[in-house]
């Protein structure tokens, strides 16, 4: 019994650990104090408004949410095809795209991101937007891969040949009975993507055109100079975006799942 | 409605044949099972007249109309699953309506159609429930509802009932078979359950290996198996070495080790041809037991022991042995089952018994 003692001690100062950082951010967001510090000196909220007047932070939060969502859109609709074409056809090479699709989650990102540039360089191509989501699309493709593909396993091909023998051409079939029964995997996928990309900075750093920042690299940019109160509010948006949006879908999946029964 | 023509149809999956050279009519109207043990080809066959898969020989016509180019979506059938495929995420209506939607059948008419197809099958009034809601009976009835409502040339059943329990399946078995008589669609049913094809076929086509092993009307491929396959996969059927001793016009006279001379008539013998070898079939319920050692008039017989009973309520079933021989015996029981060690005289009447030609493979059993 006293060794389950120290097992739950132990546990307890590893959850300290990680979490005590973020706790500091949140709290400090709210800091009236010029200084970022302890003892907090009282209640405000002038970080978050000094934040909202910030051009440049408001900039990086219309890039990062807009490379955000594109992202999110890009890398379902693939991961969507490869997945449909992987668990409902067989063809030759299967295994090696298989392979390929997910590598981008075990080669580490900045060879990732590296590779990318000099794959440019060649083709003379200059650092762009464009480039920017292709390559946060790559970085996210594997996780909605896996999820879709996950869930279509597990849907039984007697429903698409039920809606087939119905009348219901293959497009048909897909949009009135794979695509729906398919939904829950496609929107947690679609916020695995948007989340990845939204938190990106390593690869973001190298991919991103002259003159364009992402919330991340902003806040990298900002660090440099000092340590603001701001960047404590920065801090907490982020927190509350990157967490809250996958809990407050996860709430209303759940929540639409219940009234349907 | 529409006739079924299979011509030559095969099937190969790379090195593996699942269906070789089946001919078989499916009749207009008329109520045919695939009968077979997994792995037979049946439901092969099945999925080629639905469209799931091509044939790669042969040609399958449906209402005279070469098919095997059409996709599935253009071929009007009605497709009933073992697991029911009901769509999840639709209601009850929408799922009955699915077909509607594409035959450009107009919203109030369509919803005039579902419920007279949960009339037909007996479950009015669950149009706005989801198919969750529904036990495995009634989805299956909802699933036998949307393939009908759309008057196919052809229904397929791909084992519907092997998903319900005992009790719910004998009851569907016989409320499926009176829905088709009355709509009279042209039904194939696949099942590997030899009662349910007895019960409710008007024709039955067992398989085996890819093969078509026999074809004809329940009675004839119960009473009269055209091989030892047959024999053995329908109904307990014991099976005896003979010799062949003698042939006259109505009759062949075989002799056993078990039972000793008898003949058989011709009609039950016509798969035997001139050989002098022969295999006895004898049914299990075609042998009578009977205490003391008269054997009756008409009906030859030989002292047999019993070495096991399976008494099952109105039923016994004998393990029996004669000599050499063990044999089956299914009888009512009338008073008493006989025990077990007692000596009984097992009696058979020639013309119940079936001669089929010895096989040299052994590979269809």
């Amino acid at each position: 019994m006293r060794a389950w003692g120290w097992i739950r001690a132990y546990a307890v100062a590893v959850y300290v650990f990680m979490f005590a950082p973020v706790a500091v951010v949140l709290l400090l967001a709210f800091n009236s104090s010029q200084f970022s510090g302890f003892p907090i000196e009282g209640f405000s909220l002038r970080w978050f408004r000094r934040l909202f007047e910030n051009e440049a932070i408001m900039r990086a939060f219309e890039t990062s949410f807009s490379l955000g969502l594109l992202t999110a859109a890009c890398a379902t609709t693939l991961g969507i095809l490869a997945s449909l074409a992987l668990v409902r056809y067989r063809f030759r090479g299967k295994d090696w795209i298989t392979a390929l699709l997910i590598s981008p989650v075990l080669v580490p990102e900045t060879v990732l991101a590296v590779g990318l540039l000099i794959f440019l360089r060649w083709l003379s191509m200059p650092r762009s937007f464009l480039l920017l989501l292709l390559g946060h699309t790559m970085i996210a493709l594997p996780f909605v891969v896996l999820v879709v593909q996950a869930r279509l396993v597990g849907i039984r091909r007697d429903y698409e040949e039920a809606a087939r023998s119905l009348g219901a051409s293959p497009l048909e079939t897909f949009w009135q009975i794979t695509l729906p029964l398919l939904m829950p995997a496609v929107f947690a996928g679609a916020l695995f993507a948007f989340t990845i990309s939204f938190d990106n900075i390593t690869a973001t750093i190298f991919w991103r055109p002259a003159g364009t920042e992402t919330v991340p690299t902003q806040i990298f940019g900002m660090l440099r100079n000092s340590v603001s109160p701001e960047i404590n509010a920065l801090g907490f948006v982020m927190i509350v975006v990157t967490v809250g949006v996958p809990l407050a879908a996860g709430a209303l999946a759940r929540y639409f799942a219940r009234r349907r029964q | 409605m529409a006739r079924v023509e299979l011509k030559g149809v095969s099937k190969s999956f790379g090195p593996i044949t699942a269906v070789r050279k089946a001919d078989v009519v499916f009749e207009e109207g008329s109520f045919t099972t695939l009968l077979g043990p997994s792995g037979c080809g049946k439901t092969t066959i099945l999925r080629m007249v639905a469209g799931l898969e091509t044939p790669t020989g042969g040609d399958i016509l449906v209402g005279g109309r070469r098919v095997n180019d059409v996709p599935i979506h253009k071929r009007n059938l009605g497709l009933v699953f073992q697991n029911y495929a009901l769509f999840p995420h639709k209601t009850i209506a929408q799922n009955i309506a699915f077909g509607l939607k594409y035959r450009g059948v107009p919203k109030a008419e369509a919803s005039d159609k579902v419920r007279q197809a949960l009339e037909i099958v007996r479950l009015p009034g669950v149009e706005d429930r989801y198919p969750s809601q529904l036990s495995g009976g009634q989805q299956q009835r909802i699933a036998l509802a949307r393939a009908i409502v759309i008057e196919p040339d052809v229904l397929l059943l791909d084992e519907p009932l092997s998903a319900l329990d005992a009790n719910l399946r004998e009851e569907m078995r016989v409320e499926l078979k009176a829905i088709q008589h009355r709509i009279g669609v042209t039904s194939i049913f696949v099942t590997h359950d030899q009662s349910e094809a007895l019960a409710m076929s008007d024709r039955i086509v067992v398989m085996s290996a890819g093969e078509v092993q026999q074809e004809g009307v329940p009675e004839e491929v119960y009473n009269t198996p055209a091989n030892e396959f047959v024999a053995r996969f329908l109904g307990a059927a014991n099976l005896f070495d003979a010799r062949v001793t003698g042939a006259d016009a109505g009759s062949v006279e075989l002799d056993t080790a078990a039972f000793g001379r008898l003949a058989v008539p011709r009609e039950r013998a016509l798969w035997l041809g001139d050989a002098t070898a022969a295999r006895l079939v004898v049914r299990a319920e075609k042998l009578a037991l009977s205490a003391g050692d008269a054997v009756p008039a008409g009906t030859v017989g030989a002292p047999a022991t019993v070495e096991a009973v399976d008494y099952q309520g109105q039923l016994a079933r004998y393990f029996l042995r004669i000599g050499d021989s063990r044999l089956q015996a299914i009888q009512m029981i009338d008073g008493r089952p006989f025990p077990e060690g007692a000596t009984v005289t097992v009696a058979v009447r020639p013309e119940d018994c079936t001669a089929l030609p010895v096989e040299r493979a052994a590979g269809t059993t």
